[in-house]
């Protein structure tokens, strides 16, 4: 009894090691690939188009509400300080520092990472990753290498969309609504926001480019790798479940080390 | 006495407790046909993703020209994979592409000939294979048939010396499993390349065999001509060829 616990504790942790070592070596794999010839720049355009134009309606409506709740919440509970003129500071840091890059990624992991995940996955179950390999192409330079750059380029012009947006709503609800002055909303924004909140929240959301394009992509490509979840459609189901969970926590994760660094 | 252009030389692979290839010993000659038959999940396309090496044996060697593939070096392997096609039994085309990138697909990604070079070759094979008029559709708008046709052209369009097709034929109606069967000797004749088949299609397969090979158990237990194995006196052979038998590992 006692042995075939260690031993199922030891399958488990050589199974994870495993799995993390293949999820490295496929990001490696998929960073090198990015410079070598020939260049895959219709291919990086594709995927820019599907992962950042298309997340823009998305990202606006997202921005925009949660922008317009920080206002309510941030002005009625600064008004108890007598303190509301500060409404612009509140939601400028909070969106720049931290809501911005996070709500963003998930947002776009949401919409288009759970689709690059069921894509691939797809891909695999039919073979389509296997013929890649027989007609002597890279599969891991076909389909992650691009996602990567086109994930790169995204999130940050995203997130910079999404904090644009946010205080725009924030502005809604607190001048427009609430009446605070809007000269003094603007003035604190512009006031309290440093170049380091945006180089910070900029680096976060390079950091969670990577991540979730990661995670995304290689939970698809080895979709027939996992069995837990079965094989077939419902293997690719359960992929795209697992890129989704784990990008979202993986990116609160990595948004409190970077957090952490950067202060 | 010619030689075997690929060898299996007792190979050996499982997965888990499954033991697929129990040493299986196998030739296949250069500019034949050659068919690999047995029963339904008894390692044929399993047998056909060692040569191309989407697959790795446990042990034993899978040797090409006498040279065993897996103490190749990795430029060696990619000048190796240059001489074969695969057309898998779902044609494993792409979705997200039309029929001229699925075709073009080979050319644009690994080869370094002009846009008009690609398109002239693509345009070429395309009308040999008779899809003409479907290039700008997609694979989801075509029929079984025509499907693959198209799998066979990306096949042959990077004029390989060896072709491995896996099951061509599942799930088309006799009429057009006869009729690919024909595609299949006529482009063997007319591009004069050799021919890795797995097919559960007997006895119509054996029209098109020079050589034909079956697998049960993890072994090859007959190799020899089409009229040799409807000779044969093999339990096994015979009664899976006459369709009798024991069904209970089914």
């Amino acid at each position: 009894m006692i042995t075939k616990s260690i031993e199922n504790i030891g399958f488990w942790t050589v199974e994870k090691i495993e799995r993390i070592g293949r999820i490295f070596i496929f990001l490696f794999r998929g960073l090198f690939h990015i410079f070598t010839f020939p260049w895959q720049v219709l291919k990086i355009v594709e995927h820019t188009w599907f992962i950042g134009t298309k997340s823009m309606m998305v990202i606006m409506l997202t921005g925009i509400f949660t922008g317009m709740v920080l206002g309510l919440q941030g002005y009625y509970t600064l008004v108890k300080f007598g303190s509301e003129g500060m409404l612009g500071s509140a939601v400028a840091l909070t969106l720049i520092r931290e809501l911005g890059p996070v709500l963003t990624a998930i947002m776009i992991t949401a919409r288009a990472g759970s689709a690059i995940a069921a894509e691939i996955g797809v891909m695999r179950i039919s073979e389509q990753i296997d013929a890649l390999e027989t007609m002597s192409i890279d599969p891991v330079r076909f389909i992650f290498s691009p996602r990567i750059v086109a994930a790169v380029i995204s999130f940050p012009m995203l997130t910079a969309l999404f904090d644009v947006i946010g205080i725009l709503g924030g502005y809604i609800t607190g001048s427009l609504l609430l009446g605070i002055n809007g000269g003094i909303y603007i003035y604190r924004v512009t006031e309290s926001v440093v170049m380091a909140d945006v180089t910070g929240g900029f680096v976060k959301s390079l950091v969670f480019a990577i991540v979730v394009t990661t995670v995304c992509c290689s939970q698809g490509y080895f979709t027939h790798l996992q069995t837990r979840g079965g094989f077939g459609a419902k293997g690719v189901s359960f992929s795209t479940t697992n890129a989704v969970v784990n990008s979202c926590v993986l990116i609160l994760v990595f948004d409190y080390v970077i957090t952490y660094l950067l202060l | 006495m010619k030689s075997p252009l690929i060898e299996f030389v007792d190979v050996k692979k499982s997965f888990g407790n499954n033991h697929v290839m129990q040493g299986v010993n196998l030739s296949i000659y250069e500019d034949e046909i050659s068919v690999v038959i047995g029963k339904s999940g008894s390692g044929k396309s399993v047998l056909l993703k060692h040569i191309i090496g989407l697959m790795q044996q446990d042990s034993g060697s899978v040797l090409f020209n006498g040279d065993d593939i897996s103490s190749m070096s990795r430029r060696e392997k990619k000048e190796f994979k240059k001489k074969f096609s695969y057309m898998f039994q779902e044609n494993a085309l792409f979705d997200s592409m039309n029929i001229y990138e699925n075709i073009a697909l080979p050319l644009t990604e690994t080869s370094l000939f002009s846009k008009q070079e690609i398109r002239e070759k693509v345009e070429m094979r395309i009308e040999q294979l008779e899809i003409q008029g479907t290039a700008s559709k997609y694979p989801a708008q075509l029929s079984g048939g025509m499907k693959k046709r198209v799998a066979l052209a990306r096949a042959l369009v990077t004029e390989p010396s060896i072709v491995l097709f896996d099951e061509p034929t599942t799930g088309l109606d006799p009429v057009r499993k006869n009729g690919v069967h024909a595609m299949i000797k006529s482009y063997q004749q007319m591009f004069g390349f050799t021919a890795v088949i797995v097919s559960h299609e007997i006895p119509d397969i054996f029209e098109i065999a020079q050589r034909v090979a079956m697998l049960e158990k993890g072994k090859i237990i007959f190799q020899g001509s089409s009229k040799e194995i409807m000779d044969c006196d093999i339990d096994d052979v015979s009664s899976f060829i006459s369709g009798k038998g024991d069904f209970t590992d089914y």
